[in-house]
């Protein structure tokens, strides 16, 4: 079943002729006849979780921001940042005026005047892609005051970020588009009631706006039947990593999820086995093996101590060694931390020579101890979950592949005794005048220094 | 992230994501650069200028600005309630008029929007798109280094990279985190377009490409290729390059000099039979 995906490689569906050719639009003028109660009432009935990462619903996020005549915004996440996911860029690409009718609709819903579209900065394309399709909506009258004759006005602005993970995160987005630097924001007050400019704000992704036209065109209770009782609809899913067929693929929710990374995307290459996979984005701990089985839905991924997600499932298979993942994920959250939660910014950083310890045969079987402790100090103690999205995975990793971890540890210690490390360290630009160091010397100064 | 420039090693010891290369190790303790007074700091014995005012802006008089970059800055800053929402655009603008967010650009970008330098700073430094050191101004090339791309060998592309654009001044290599096209993984952004999976050998064709002018490895560019889904793209091979010009799938015209992101944004009326110049876009020749 397609929804969002419905005709999306149809030449030219990113222009509004074909868009309308093919229907679009007519979902507005249905909402517009509509009241505003009754469009949000639909957007509750459907179940509509938040697609961005935090499966939030959708209506009852709406429903927090107050009545009343103030400045209230929208604000369209589209900083998709998160390793793994690349569905927005799709949906972006291909389908603008989706997600433009979709900001529109919901600007009805939550009486809001003010709309803004984050992109991340390296999506140039489809920031430009955009452009000209809010152009296009402009010029038909589509945004702008009093659209199609309604009392409704909206104003659509395109903002392009400039490569901060963080800023994906919705405070952070927030403190970004008002032009500052992205950090998060100390949380309450909600964006639903102070968010952008003080103003009450609603943030949801592109994927869960470009949702709202099809749900107010089949009506609310009629997308509640799609899907599992608690995650209903479809989903973008973008399958990664060691697939044959890596792509963005839409499902209904519920679907095994063995289905998604064998049939769908064809799976391990030929006589390898999936070792373990991301089921949402690098942030969500990971599964290995013997969860393939479990539907892909909010809740099956929660109870099997996972998370849905932004819905990316990055697939390792056993060529892989757990620490080089490792390594990979927790560089970037070291390089993407802000800076501001002082458990986040040490704990990645931390974590990472932690990390390489290991790899230069440093370490021992209690680091392991003393990494998965590090872990549980960061969780939950930040203004945001940039540091937990860094602590969960490693958590896991270390639980479910300790035997392998601690193998890692030994041999890397045999090698550096042996003095096979020699070679290992490509040296940093920094390094380059000092020569080459050899792990020996590493370690023989760290210990002259006490380290 | 670290940025390629031969022969110009940073005294300072850079954030640990500087290292690069398959199996990136720990950075050992090499010698601490020591500058005045034994200090890791240079510079923190010069005075200060006291006499200053910490938070002081441009005068916009007589400060010179070029005319369209303070057009784009006034264009950007009407579009937000609060002028301050256009820092990022505006410091865009400049970074593509200088090369780099110079000392220069943000006392133009400064007394245009009449915020301080300083404040300025403290944003351009925050973010990875805004460069804050001198570099080459023609083409950046991005390597995403994250995890799927580097499960399917972006370490060794991007050693590639490195080693295909040494002793080109004009191209700007970066080991970057997730681009958000990992599906094309490994993949890579050139000036922006997103080509991919790439091979360490397709390293030489981007520069060739890039010296020739032309579009690079248009064989490889994401804007080609259809959704992977089976129910809505049937028997659609992966990275054909259009044949002749046409609306593509994602629409976007076929020319080689397309309007830059800060360029005007025409609405385009046309149909595909008109674009792209009646240029016949073939596979870039493998030298």
């Amino acid at each position: 079943m397609k929804i969002l995906f419905d005709g999306i490689d149809e030449p030219g569906l990113n222009t509004l002729e074909v868009y309308e050719r093919r229907g679009g639009y007519r979902s507005l003028r249905q909402a517009l006849a509509m009241s505003r109660e009754d469009v949000l009432q639909s957007i509750s009935d459907s179940g509509l979780r938040g697609r961005g990462g935090a499966g939030f619903r959708m209506g009852q996020k709406a429903g927090f921001l107050p009545h009343g005549d103030m400045d209230k915004y929208l604000v369209c996440n589209a900083d998709e940042s998160e390793p793994g996911t690349f569905k927005d860029r799709e949906l972006m690409q291909k389908n603008p005026h989706q997600l433009v009718e979709g900001i529109i609709i919901a600007c009805w819903a939550a009486e809001i005047d003010r709309a803004f579209i984050y992109i991340r900065g390296e999506y140039e394309q489809q920031a430009e892609i955009l452009e000209v399709a809010i152009a296009e909506a402009e010029a038909a009258g589509y945004l702008g005051q009093n659209i199609l004759g309604s009392p409704l006005s909206v104003s659509l602005v395109l903002h392009r970020g400039a490569g901060a993970y963080i800023c994906g995160e919705e405070t952070g987005l927030l403190d970004s588009l008002e032009g500052k630097r992205g950090n998060p924001r100390l949380k309450p007050p909600f964006p639903a009631i102070e968010g952008l400019y003080h103003g009450p704000t609603l943030i949801n992704n592109v994927e869960t706006l470009s949702t709202v036209p099809h749900i107010i065109r089949m009506g609310g209770a009629e997308y509640a039947k799609i899907g599992t009782e608690t995650s209903t609809g479809t989903k973008v899913v973008s399958i990664s990593g060691d697939v044959q067929r890596p792509g963005n693929y839409e499902i209904v929710l519920g679907t095994p999820s063995r289905q998604l990374i064998y049939d769908l995307a064809g799976g391990p290459a030929e006589g390898r086995q999936v070792k373990f996979w991301f089921p949402g984005g690098s942030s969500s701990p990971v599964l290995t093996q013997d969860d393939l089985d479990l539907p892909y839905d909010f809740d099956s991924m929660a109870k099997a101590g996972s998370m849905l997600g932004s819905g990316a499932i990055i697939v390792v298979d056993d060529s892989h060694t757990v620490l080089e993942v490792m390594h990979k994920l927790v560089k970037f959250y070291a390089h993407e931390s802000c800076g501001k939660c002082v458990p986040c910014r040490e704990g990645t950083n931390w974590t990472l020579k932690m990390v390489h310890r290991i790899q230069s045969g440093e370490a021992t079987p209690m680091d392991l101890d003393i990494m998965a402790g590090v872990q549980t100090q960061i969780i939950g103690n930040c203004l945001c979950v940039l540091g937990d999205a860094m602590a969960m995975p490693v958590g896991s990793m270390v639980e479910k592949f300790r035997e392998e971890l601690e193998a890692e540890i030994e041999s890397a210690r045999e090698r550096a005794r042996a003095g096979e490390l020699e070679h290992v360290i490509p040296l940093g630009v920094a390094d380059e005048q000092a020569g080459p160091i050899t792990v020996h010397d590493a370690a023989a100064s760290a210990r002259a220094v006490g380290g | 992230m670290s940025a390629l420039r031969p022969g110009d090693p940073r005294p300072e010891a850079e954030s640990t994501s500087g290292a690069a290369g398959p199996g990136g190790r720990r950075r050992t303790s090499a010698p601490v650069p020591r500058f005045g007074h034994g200090s890791r700091v240079p510079g923190w014995d010069e005075a200060v200028d006291l006499t200053k005012d910490p938070a002081l802006m441009p005068d916009p008089a007589t400060t010179p600005v070029p005319p369209q970059l303070r057009e784009t800055i006034e264009q950007a800053m009407a579009k937000y309630p609060d002028r301050r929402s256009a820092v990022i655009p505006a410091l865009h603008a400049a970074q593509e008029v200088h090369g780099w967010c110079s000392p220069e650009a943000i006392n133009q970008v400064a007394a245009v929007m009449q915020v301080t330098p300083g404040y300025l700073s403290s944003v351009a430094t925050f973010y990875d798109m805004l460069e804050t050191e001198p570099r080459p101004k023609h083409h950046d090339v991005y390597v995403c280094t994250n995890i799927t791309c580097s499960l399917r060998g972006a370490d060794e592309l991007f050693e590639a990279v490195l080693t295909a654009a040494a002793g080109r001044q004009d191209v700007h290599v970066k080991s970057f985190e997730c681009l958000g096209a990992c599906d094309i993984a490994p993949m890579a952004s050139v000036d922006g377009e997103y080509v991919g999976p790439l091979e360490p050998a397709d390293a030489e064709r981007i520069m060739a490409d890039l010296e020739a002018g032309q579009p690079v490895l248009r064989d490889k560019q994401l804007r080609y290729r259809r959704c992977a889904d089976p129910g809505v793209a049937q028997g659609a091979e992966e990275f054909s390059p259009p044949e002749a010009p046409r609306a593509d799938t994602a629409g976007l015209r076929d020319e080689p000099d397309r309007p830059g992101p800060t360029a005007a944004i025409e609405v385009p009326t046309q149909e595909a039979s008109s674009d792209g110049g009646g240029q016949s876009p073939g596979r870039p020749e493998r030298s």
